[in-house]
């Protein structure tokens, strides 16, 4: 058996293809135009950024040649042929990079508990007051807009050279961000155990303890463990300030050409920060797969 | 409240647990062990902090008093001159162009390595799994880093800069598409390649018309995060308006800095504003 396809007439079809020819037109000239200011808005860039492509053109060598020599000694050998003498100060970065990771602890767990404090009067569905939720909001937003790097310069001349600034700038930073992901988190909840906790009498605070926090509180470290890991690799350049930490090793080496050195002490940045990121996702499933159950 | 007899009967009845009950109250006793010794884990390491890095309320109290000076003598804002002015407004339109081409060229560059990272385009496990560590590897290093390390290769300036938020980026964004990619639906691919497409095509026709859009609200996002980056690298000598931030708070010269600081507040609320606008135009755009 046969079958047989009747195509339409062309006064039928003629509508149809000419709609299709202009919906396709449109959508191309609508990428076309994109496709102009995206060039438009790179020469701009370009023009602002002094980009040469001469000079990257003349120079891109270096920039293999510089990633070939930090894996040289400085006899002239491969690094992996002499792992004591590319790890030679094992012992000091060691105890920097537990100094790094240490200020990212202690700053993050600063900024957390700081910005539990605050999040309840920034969240818009259980705040006490919209005056003083406004002043929590902007000042948050404050401090997590200013770099902490600026931060950190500043309080090198105040509080003097060392980890403290260090600290204290990530602690800032840390509290303006987690500020906001933690009232977020709050003004996702179910308002209904805080109404019940107010309808029994309790007070703004009860009302939080018993009624809010219990819903939020494993979101609260999972978002908690997530800024830990960003803090380590914050933490790791706030030396480059004078603000405690390996950072300061790291860009002497760089400074100074030390070229084996900066490639061990770039490894041992990332191997902690691996396994930082590896342990953080391992406790964070767990705990929000121990909510779910 | 005084305790009426009522209470106490309650108490007392609390107390006799029916048997089936009293595994529910032993899980809980069990818990808040383990939770309270998390705790004081915590904080005997938080405490060990504070020895190690030396801080003490002593330390804060004199520093915030002179905090206190510093943010005195930063008030009002102010450049002295309309020169200085001028110079960092366009020091602000190049840390702008820095974050924007290093954003762009960070793009273009992982659009690629984001499908050889995927798991359903790359059959081969190896090299997908090799593709990820190096992309995480490139993610572990800040952009602070990067520019020292390219300022080393061709020179002081805001160049550095862009090579440093690209490389830096490239990482970052490595990861996001190819997750974007691996979460992409299947049955368009299976329906490019019934009708007899090769596997680029299953890619060109199947994938990217889903992960576009995803992948151009991800790229604004960090645009908007990258203006933040590019205030800071200048601070290093990439180029940028922390360059004269850094000198200026060296130089304490804090109503300059101060300026400094209200102008990048502005640019990074300008740029947010603008790009959660093109994103909400790109997002709605997806659901017609």
């Amino acid at each position: 058996m046969t079958t047989h396809i009747i195509s339409p007439v062309e006064s039928q079809i003629a509508p149809l293809r000419d709609a299709y020819r202009e919906a396709i037109a449109q959508k191309r000239l609508k990428l076309a135009t994109g496709i102009v200011i995206l060039i438009v808005a790179t020469l701009a860039a370009s023009w602002g950024a002094e980009v040469d492509l001469a000079t990257l053109w003349n120079k891109i060598g270096n920039f293999t040649n510089y990633f070939n020599r930090l894996f040289f000694l400085d006899n002239g050998q491969r690094v992996w042929t002499d792992l004591p003498e590319w790890f030679w100060g094992l012992k000091k970065w060691g105890k920097q990079l537990a100094e790094t990771i240490l200020m990212a602890y202690v700053a993050t767990l600063t900024g957390a508990i700081a910005a539990f404090f605050l999040c309840f009067s920034a969240a818009r569905n259980i705040a006490p007051s919209s005056t003083l939720m406004f002043t929590v909001r902007r000042g948050l937003e404050f401090c997590r807009t200013v770099p902490e790097i600026v931060f950190a310069l500043i309080f090198v001349v105040a509080f003097g050279l060392g980890a403290m600034a260090g600290v204290l700038a990530i602690a800032i930073h840390t509290m303006g961000a987690l500020g906001k992901l933690f009232s977020e988190v709050v003004e996702n909840i179910d308002l209904k155990p805080v109404e019940g906790t107010r309808a029994s009498g309790g007070t703004w605070a009860q009302q939080v303890r018993f009624g809010a926090v219990p819903q939020v509180l494993s979101n609260f470290v999972s978002y908690a463990l997530l800024r830990f890991e960003i803090n380590v690799r914050g933490a790791a350049v706030m030396g480059f300030v004078g603000a405690g930490g390996i950072g300061q090793d790291l860009i002497e080496a760089i400074r100074k050409f030390y070229y084996s050195d900066v490639s061990a002490i770039l490894l041992l940045i990332i191997l902690a920060v691996m396994i930082i990121d590896a342990l953080t996702e391992k406790l964070r499933h767990h705990l929000l797969g121990d909510v779910s159950s | 409240m005084s305790a009426n007899p009522n209470q106490q009967n309650i108490a007392e009845s609390l107390t006799q647990v029916p048997s089936e009950f009293r595994y529910l109250i032993k899980g809980d006793r069990k818990q808040r062990i383990m939770a309270s010794m998390v705790v004081v884990v915590m904080v005997a390491f938080y405490l060990l902090g504070l020895y190690v890095l030396e801080i003490n309320p002593l330390r804060i109290i004199t520093g915030l008093g002179e905090l206190g000076k510093i943010v005195w003598l930063m008030l009002p804002p102010d450049p002295e001159t309309w020169e200085r002015a001028i110079r960092l407004l366009f020091s602000l339109i190049e840390t702008i162009s820095i974050a924007f081409l290093g954003t762009l060229l960070a793009a273009i560059i992982a659009f690629p390595l984001g499908f050889l990272a995927a798991r359903n385009i790359v059959s081969l496990r190896l090299p997908q799994f090799m593709m990820r560590r190096g992309l995480d590897s490139i993610r572990g290093i800040d952009t602070l880093i990067w520019a020292l390390i390219w300022i080393n290769v061709v020179g002081l300036g805001p160049f550095a800069g862009v090579l440093a938020i690209m490389c830096s980026d490239i990482g970052s964004f490595g990861k996001l598409f190819s997750e974007a990619i691996e979460a992409a639906d299947r049955k368009p691919v299976e329906g490019v390649k019934s009708a007899g497409g090769s596997h680029l095509d299953t890619i060109r026709l199947g994938i990217i018309p889903q992960i576009l859009p995803v992948m151009l609200s991800q790229v604004l996002y960090y645009f908007e995060s990258n203006t933040r980056s590019a205030t800071i690298i200048g601070i290093v000598g990439a180029g940028g308006i922390g360059l004269y931030l850094a000198e200026q708070i060296r130089t304490l010269e804090w109503q300059q800095a101060s300026f400094s600081i209200l102008l990048i507040l502005i640019a990074v609320a300008l740029i947010d504003a603008l790009s959660s606008r093109i994103r909400f135009a790109i997002i709605g755009g997806q659901q017609q």
